[in-house]
């Protein structure tokens, strides 16, 4: 009988595995909708909030990882970590081009006005520009040679969260619920770093 | 008058017939001479869209079919398929999504109506359900719908014009503006009752119009879309719909009507009276603080693909019929 005791190589590998058909599956089923005007009335503004709060998701799972990795003592979980952040780059880029695809259709000056003169959408933009030198130093070669900058420079996930948190809740007509729990569930994953913020902030001081 | 009910789950001619064919045959029948034959035509259930999965317990709610003097198509323009203007609503009384009031709706009772047309009128009156279909003369409105979140429609609306109605009540000197009001029923609208539902807007829904915007010809109470009565996602039994301001000025499921001296409070001026004016006119040099105005997408057919921005018209394209409402007025000012 063959052992069922996996290395950590083989759950890792595994657990990888079901990262990406976690989050490609739901990505490739959702556009196929939209695309064939399936997915309700308007399939723009439906296919901007899937990939909006798809996001949001994929990074705030991202940011538990560390935490909770650290209480399981679980290798395999951190391991994880940065495909799962790649994927709420990814994500955060198709909301970006969904808006400019097929909100505002290539009509770039409209683009960038609406990008300049809106704060919530200012906002978001900032955050996803920060996400792209994290995304660019995930790779392992690159974060090696960064050695202590690497962590320097991907302590600038707190701030997209939280610029994340402000976009979503600033975008909004009336309907505060649901953006308000992304709001505490952005305090909660900061909140677990506690120390770590507070020393970063008095660095700056 | 003539009402047809049909079971929910039964198809009709009208749930296979694309909606360019939907005006080209009536227009042959209208040639043969069958004049005001809608009833002939379209009957279908209310098209229950997500509910689909919960058919064997719901039937969805039922619509009828009316008659009514028909409308011709503008040029150049496209009606929004049937099925999108009854599941992208923006009806916080039934939630905040947009699939979401066809999908809580369909249990909505709409018979027995009270509508109670009151205040500053010599004749107040009250109309029950029978009133809205047969007080005056059903015909259709081809309007254009745009909503303040910058998307539009073209919907076939059947109605009759809120002057006769206001006409018949008989509105004394001191009448200056008219004030609209929802249905108040938490048991039957959830968002009502349920803050997270509802979207944490302030309930009833109240609406208003100064007394010659209602008075204008375009003003129009509908009782119906597409040939039959309106689905309760889309406001039933009654709502308003006045073309050349944004949509939310269009109040949906009114039970009052009220005659005032003093400008009416509106709900989503209430709410945010910085991004939300009391004229709510369609205007495409005055943004929202938060997008555009300037260009709208057109909701028709087609999917992500479709290349559906268009300019947005000042008063929505109704310029020549509403413009000199305004004459001498700031509408930067007065949005």
């Amino acid at each position: 009988m063959p052992s069922l005791v996996l290395s950590v190589k083989q759950k890792t590998l595994l657990s990888k595995f079901f990262i990406h058909l976690a989050c490609l599956l739901p990505l490739v089923y959702t556009y196929n909708l939209a695309i064939a005007d399936e997915l309700g009335g308007d399939p723009v503004e439906s296919i901007i909030h899937f990939t909006g709060i798809g996001a949001f998701n994929l990074l705030l799972l991202t940011l538990c990882v560390s935490p909770v990795s650290k209480w399981l003592k679980s290798t395999v979980l951190l391991n994880n970590r940065r495909l799962l952040g790649l994927y709420a780059f990814t994500y955060a880029v198709f909301h970006v081009l969904n808006f400019l695809f097929f909100e505002v259709q290539f009509d770039f000056s409209l683009f960038i006005n609406e990008v300049f003169d809106r704060p919530y959408i200012t906002i978001g933009m900032v955050a996803i520009l920060i996400l792209i030198p994290l995304a660019v130093t995930s790779v392992n070669l690159i974060r090696k040679r960064m050695g202590r900058k690497w962590q320097s420079l991907h302590n600038l996930s707190y701030l997209v969260v939280t610029l994340a948190a402000i976009h979503f809740y600033w975008s909004v007509k009336s309907e505060i619920i649901e953006p308000s729990i992304y709001i505490g569930l952005t305090i909660i994953v900061l909140a677990l770093r506690k120390r770590k913020l507070s020393r970063l902030i008095g660095i700056q001081k | 008058m003539l009402i047809k009910s049909r079971r929910a789950s039964s198809i009709s001619e009208n749930d296979v017939t694309p909606e360019n064919l939907y005006h080209d045959r009536r227009d042959v029948l209208k040639k043969l001479g069958f004049l005001g034959a809608g009833a002939l035509l379209s009957s279908s259930k209310s098209y229950a869209g997500g509910l689909d999965f919960f058919s064997s317990k719901d039937e969805g709610f039922v619509t009828k079919a009316l008659q009514f003097k028909q409308d011709a198509l503008a040029e150049g323009e496209i009606l929004t398929p049937e099925k999108k203007i009854i599941t992208h609503n923006n009806f916080y009384e039934f939630g905040t999504q947009k699939q979401q009031p066809a999908e809580l709706s369909q249990s909505f009772k709409v018979n027995p109506w009270q509508l109670s047309i009151s205040g500053e009128v010599d004749n107040p009156l009250t109309l029950d359900y029978d009133d809205l279909f047969s007080m005056f003369p059903l015909e259709e409105r081809i309007y254009r719908l745009r909503c303040v979140e910058a998307w539009s429609m073209v919907i076939p609306w059947i109605g009759f014009s809120l002057q006769a109605l206001l006409k018949k009540a008989s509105p004394n000197s001191k009448a200056k503006y008219v004030a609209f009001e929802t249905l108040y029923d938490p048991e039957q609208m959830p968002g009502q009752k349920s803050r997270r539902i509802g979207g944490g807007i302030k309930y009833p829904y109240v609406e208003g119009l100064r007394l010659d915007e209602a008075m204008n010809p375009l003003t129009l109470m509908s009782v119906g879309l597409y040939g039959k009565t309106l689905p309760p996602q889309n406001g039933a039994p009654i709502r308003l719909v006045v073309p050349w301001k944004y949509g939310f000025k269009s109040i949906k499921s009114i039970v009052g009507i009220k005659l005032v001296k003093r400008i009416p409070k509106t709900t989503w001026n209430i709410l945010a009276p910085n991004e939300y004016g009391f004229y709510a006119n369609v205007n495409p040099e005055v943004d929202h603080p938060r997008w555009s105005q300037a260009s709208e997408r057109r909701i028709a057919k087609g999917g992500l693909f479709a290349k559906n921005r268009i300019a947005t018209l000042p008063f929505n394209g109704y310029g020549e019929e509403v413009a000199h409402l305004y004459k001498g007025m700031n509408l930067r000012k007065y949005y």
